[in-house]
C-alpha cells in the first residue's frame, strides 16, 4: 500500500519533470528537441522527382540515383535553405518499378527559383552519329593526340541522326569539369571546357573511339547538340575537350554547372505541394488550440462522470500527452496537419482503456464483500483482454495506414499508432498505480460516492440480499 | 433498452440506413480529388477585395489553362482546382491574377514590371519610367496559400494503394477478430464474429460516404487521401468498440459454461450489450468531444476530415450496439433453424 503510494508520487514528480522539458525545449531558442512541423505547417516546398532511368541496365540504376541525390542535394545546399531533405524513394505498386527523388524544402522563398536550381541542371549525352558521316565530316575538325577532342561549332546539325552509345556515355561519368583557354585550332583564345571522365567513363569514352574512328560523336547538352567532331583515333586518356563558340560567360557557367553535377538521369516533377509560410503557421495555431480544448473538455467530462477516478484519468491523460511529447521530441517525429489530427484523435481515444477499467471497476464495487484493493485488480484483470484485443485491432489499422500514406499523410498514422501503444501502456501502468493509491483497503460509503455514483455498496448489496 | 428483444427493428433501421446511403452515393456521385485523378490544386488570397469568380476564370483562362474550376474559400481567397499544371502555366496564372489584384488596368502593370526589370541598368530614361510607374501602382496583390500538384501516374499509385489499404484493413480485422475469439466457438463460429464484424464495418463505411457525395453537390467536397485515412481510422474504432462487446460475450459465454448456466445465447449477448454499453457511450463522448473541437477551430485543412470521422464515430457506435450484436443473435438463429 504504502509501497505504491511512494510509486505514485514518483510518477508525478517524473510528470512534472516531463512537463518541464517539454516546455523549456519548446522556450529556448536553441534547443534541439523542439517539435518538428512538417512543411504543411511550417511552409514550404515538397517536391517530387521522377528520374528517367529507361536507358540504364538493372545494375547501373542504384549508382546512377545515388550518384543524382548527391547531385542534386549540392545544388538545394547551394539555394541556403535550412534543413532540406532529399531522399531516393522506389515504388513499384503499378507493376514497373519507378525511381523518385523527394526533395523538401523548409521556408523556401522562392519555389520557382528552386525547382530551376534543381530541375535545370545539364544533362550532358554523347552520341554517335547515323547516316550520312559525309556531312558531319564536312562541319566538324579532329581529334588531338593528347586524348582530348577538339571540335567548332557545327552548323545546324540535325539532332535527331543522332542515337546513343552503347554502353551510353553520359555526364554521369564526369568527375570534374575545368576551363581552359585555346583549345581550338586556329583560335587560340577560344575558351573551352575540359572534361575529366571517372575511371569507367574514360573506359567507355576509349572503347568508343577505337570502334568509331572517322565516325562523329555528338556532344548533347540539356537535349541540344553543341558539338559534333569526328572521332580521329582511339582515345585512353580520360578526358575530353568540348568547344561549341562559346562565350567566356557561357563556359564559365557550363564549367560550374557540370561541377555541381551533371545530372547522370533526365527527372521530372510528377508531384509537389507548396505551403505558404503564413496559412502553415495559422493551420499549427488552429490544430494545437483544437488540441487544448478537446483535451479541457475531455478532462471536465472525465472528472463530472467519474469522480475520483476521472481525476485519475485526468492525470493519467496529462503524463500520457507529456509522454507522447517527448517522444515527438526525442525520436523526432515530424508533425503534420494530419500528424496532429490523429494526436488530438488519440487523446479522446487514449481514455478508453481507463474508461473500460472504471466501469469494472463499477461493477466489481457492486459485488459483495471485497476489499479495495481487490476490486481494483479485479476491474484491472477483467478489463486487460478487452484493452488488449481493441488496441490490437488498432494498431493493425495503424500499420496498413503507414504503409498506404504519402510522407504527409503518414503523419497520421505515426501519431495515431503511437498513441494506441502508449496509452495502453499508460493505462495498465500509470492509471493503475494512482488508482491502487487512492482505493486504499477500506470500504467507505465515501469511497462508494467517489468512485462509483449510483452504484449501491456491496454491503448494502448484502443486507438486501440476505 | 432491450436490443436483442427488438433486433429486427434495430437491424431494419439499420438496413434503411445502409440503403439510403448507397442511394445517396448512387444518386449524387462521388468526385475524387488529385490525389487519384492527377491535377493541381491552388489556393490564392487576395490582400484587397477578391475579383469576382468570372475574372478569375477568364485570368486562368487567358493563361492558357483550360478545364480549372474556381471555388471561394475564406474571406477573400479562392481554390482552383484544374489538370496538372505545368510551371509555366502556374507562372502564367499567378501573374494574370497579380494584374487582377493591382485593380489597375494590365498595361499600366505592365508598364511597371518592364520599369523594374530594367532598373538594374541605370539610365536616365528607365529611372523616370520607374518613377512614374510607382504611382500607378496599386497595394493589392495576391498570395499563395497553397500549391498542390500531382501527375497522373502518382495518381493511380494513390488509388491502388488507397483501395489496397482498405482490403488490407478489413481482412486484417476479421483474421484478428476471428483468431480472437477462437476459443468460443462452441456456440457460434469465431468466423461469424468476424463476419458479423465485416457487417457492421461495411455499414460505418457507407454513411461517411455518403455524405461526401451529399457534400460533392453542396460544397464540392473531394475524396482525397485523407478521406480514406479518416474511413480506415472509422474502421479501427468502430472494430475497437465491437471487439469491446464480443469481449464481454465471450467472458459471459466462458461463465455461463463455468456455472452450467441455462441462459440462452440470446440472453448472453444482452446482458453483455447492457454492460457494455456505458463504456462504448462513454468513450464516444470524449473522442467526439476531441473531434468536435478540431472540426470547429481545428482549421480549414482538417476540417472535412473532422467532419468524416465525426460522422463515423456517431456510425461506429451505433453499429456495434444495434448491429453487430443483435446480427450475431440472427445468425445464431438461422444456425438453429437449420
Amino acid at each position: 500500500m504504502t509501497k505504491t503510494r511512494i510509486t505514485a508520487v514518483l510518477i508525478l514528480i517524473a510528470g512534472i519533470f516531463l512537463g518541464l522539458f517539454a516546455y523549456n525545449t519548446e522556450v529556448s531558442p536553441d534547443s534541439e528537441y523542439k517539435i518538428q512541423y512538417g512543411l504543411d505547417l511550417s511552409g514550404g516546398a515538397h517536391l517530387v522527382y521522377e528520374a528517367d532511368v529507361s536507358d540504364l541496365n538493372e545494375g547501373q540504376i542504384d549508382p546512377a540515383m545515388s550518384t543524382l541525390r548527391d547531385n542534386i542535394e549540392q545544388r538545394v545546399n547551394a539555394l541556403g535553405v535550412s534543413e532540406p531533405l532529399v531522399q531516393v524513394e522506389t515504388t513499384s505498386i503499378t507493376g514497373e518499378t519507378r525511381y523518385r527523388l523527394i526533395v523538401e524544402l523548409p521556408g523556401v522563398q522562392d519555389v520557382d527559383e528552386a525547382k530551376e536550381m534543381i530541375g535545370e541542371a545539364p544533362l550532358l549525352e554523347f552520341k554517335l552519329r547515323t547516316g550520312n558521316t559525309d556531312a558531319a565530316q564536312s562541319t566538324t575538325d579532329d581529334l588531338f593526340d593528347n586524348g582530348t577532342t577538339s571540335t567548332s561549332s557545327t552548323t545546324a546539325p540535325e539532332q535527331d541522326n543522332y542515337e546513343s552509345t552503347e554502353p551510353a556515355l553520359t555526364g554521369r561519368f564526369v568527375e570534374s569539369a575545368q576551363l581552359q583557354f585555346g583549345g581550338g585550332r586556329g583560335a587560340t583564345n577560344e575558351p573551352v571546357v575540359l572534361l575529366n571522365f571517372n575511371d569507367e567513363g574514360g573506359q567507355i569514352f576509349a572503347d568508343i573511339t577505337r570502334n568509331h574512328t572517322g565516325e562523329a560523336l555528338g556532344v548533347f547538352l540539356d537535349g541540344r547538340l553543341i558539338s559534333s567532331p569526328v572521332i580521329q583515333q582511339h582515345i585512353t586518356g580520360g578526358t575530353a575537350q568540348i568547344s561549341g563558340n562559346f562565350t567566356t560567360d557561357e563556359a564559365l557557367e557550363l564549367r560550374d554547372r557540370l561541377n555541381l553535377g551533371a545530372l547522370p538521369v533526365p527527372i521530372e516533377v510528377v508531384a509537389e505541394q507548396t505551403v505558404g509560410a503564413t496559412l502553415g503557421e495559422a493551420v499549427k495555431n488552429q490544430g494545437i488550440q483544437a488540441g487544448i480544448v478537446g483535451l479541457i473538455l475531455v478532462s471536465i467530462f472525465l472528472i463530472f462522470w467519474y469522480r475520483l477516478p476521472g481525476i485519475v484519468a485526468v492525470a493519467a491523460l496529462a503524463i500520457y500527452i507529456l509522454l507522447m511529447l517527448l517522444i515527438f521530441k526525442l525520436i523526432p517525429v515530424t508533425l503534420t496537419a494530419a500528424g496532429i489530427a490523429g494526436f488530438i484523435l488519440s487523446i479522446g481515444m487514449a481514455v478508453d482503456a481507463n474508461i473500460l477499467i472504471f466501469e469494472r471497476i463499477k461493477e466489481e464495487l457492486g459485488k459483495p464483500n471485497a476489499s479495495m484493493q481487490d476490486v481494483v485488480e479485479e476491474g484491472f484483470s477483467r478489463a486487460w483482454p478487452s484493452i488488449r484485443d481493441a488496441n490490437i485491432s488498432s494498431l493493425i489499422t495503424a500499420v496498413i495506414l503507414f504503409y498506404i500514406g504519402t510522407t504527409l499523410t503518414q503523419g497520421f498514422a505515426v501519431t495515431f499508432g503511437l498513441g494506441v501503444l502508449v496509452s495502453m501502456i499508460s493505462a495498465i501502468t500509470i492509471s493503475r498505480t494512482f488508482l491502487l493509491a487512492v482505493a486504499g483497503a477500506e470500504r467507505t460509503k465515501l469511497k462508494h460516492a467517489l468512485f462509483a455514483p449510483g452504484v449501491r455498496s456491496g454491503d448494502e448489496f448484502n443486507e438486501h440480499t440476505q | 433498452m432491450n436490443v436483442i428483444k427488438y433486433k429486427k427493428i434495430f437491424l431494419s433501421i439499420a438496413g434503411f440506413i445502409m440503403a439510403a446511403s448507397i442511394f445517396c452515393i448512387a444518386y449524387f456521385g462521388l468526385s475524387f480529388g488529385i490525389d487519384f485523378t492527377g491535377g493541381s490544386i491552388l489556393e490564392v488570397t487576395f490582400t484587397d477585395e477578391r475579383p469576382s469568380i468570372s475574372a478569375t476564370e477568364q485570368a486562368i483562362a487567358d493563361a492558357g489553362v483550360t478545364d480549372a474550376s474556381v471555388r471561394t474559400t475564406g474571406e477573400d481567397g479562392y481554390i482552383i482546382r484544374s489538370p496538372f499544371l505545368e510551371d509555366d502555366q502556374r507562372t502564367r496564372v499567378m501573374d494574370n491574377f497579380r494584374l487582377l489584384a493591382d485593380g489597375t488596368e494590365a498595361k499600366e502593370s505592365n508598364v511597371s514590371q518592364v520599369a523594374t526589370t530594367t532598373e538594374t541598368e541605370p539610365s536616365s530614361e528607365t529611372a523616370e519610367t520607374a518613377t512614374t510607374s510607382t504611382s500607378t501602382v496599386a497595394t493589392g496583390t495576391v498570395i499563395e496559400n497553397r500549391f498542390s500538384s500531382i501527375g497522373p501516374t502518382v495518381g493511380s499509385e494513390l488509388t491502388r494503394s488507397a483501395i489496397y489499404g482498405i482490403l488490407a484493413v478489413v481482412l486484417g480485422i476479421i483474421l484478428f477478430v476471428t483468431f480472437a475469439f477462437r476459443k468460443v466457438s462452441e456456440v457460434v463460429s469465431s468466423w461469424v464474429y468476424g463476419s458479423v464484424a465485416i457487417v457492421a464495418l461495411i455499414h460505418d463505411i457507407l454513411v461517411p460516404t455518403a455524405l461526401f457525395a451529399i457534400l460533392s453537390v453542396t460544397i464540392g467536397a473531394q475524396i482525397d487521401l485523407l478521406f480514406v485515412m479518416a474511413l480506415l481510422a472509422i474502421l479501427g474504432f468502430s472494430v475497437n468498440d465491437t471487439i469491446v462487446v464480443f469481449d464481454r460475450i465471450r467472458e459471459n459465454l466462458q461463465d455461463a459454461i463455468d456455472d452450467d448456466t441455462n441462459d440462452s445465447f440470446a440472453d448472453t449477448v444482452g446482458i453483455s450489450l447492457t454492460q457494455t454499453y456505458a463504456r462504448s457511450i462513454n468513450t464516444s463522448i470524449t473522442t467526439l468531444t476531441v473531434l468536435a473541437a478540431l472540426y470547429l477551430i481545428g482549421g480549414q485543412s482538417t476540417e472535412l476530415f473532422a467532419l468524416t470521422l465525426l460522422v463515423g464515430v456517431v456510425a461506429g457506435t451505433y453499429s456495434s450496439i444495434f448491429i453487430a450484436s443483435p446480427l450475431l443473435v440472427k445468425v445464431h438463429e438461422w444456425q438453429q433453424k437449420e
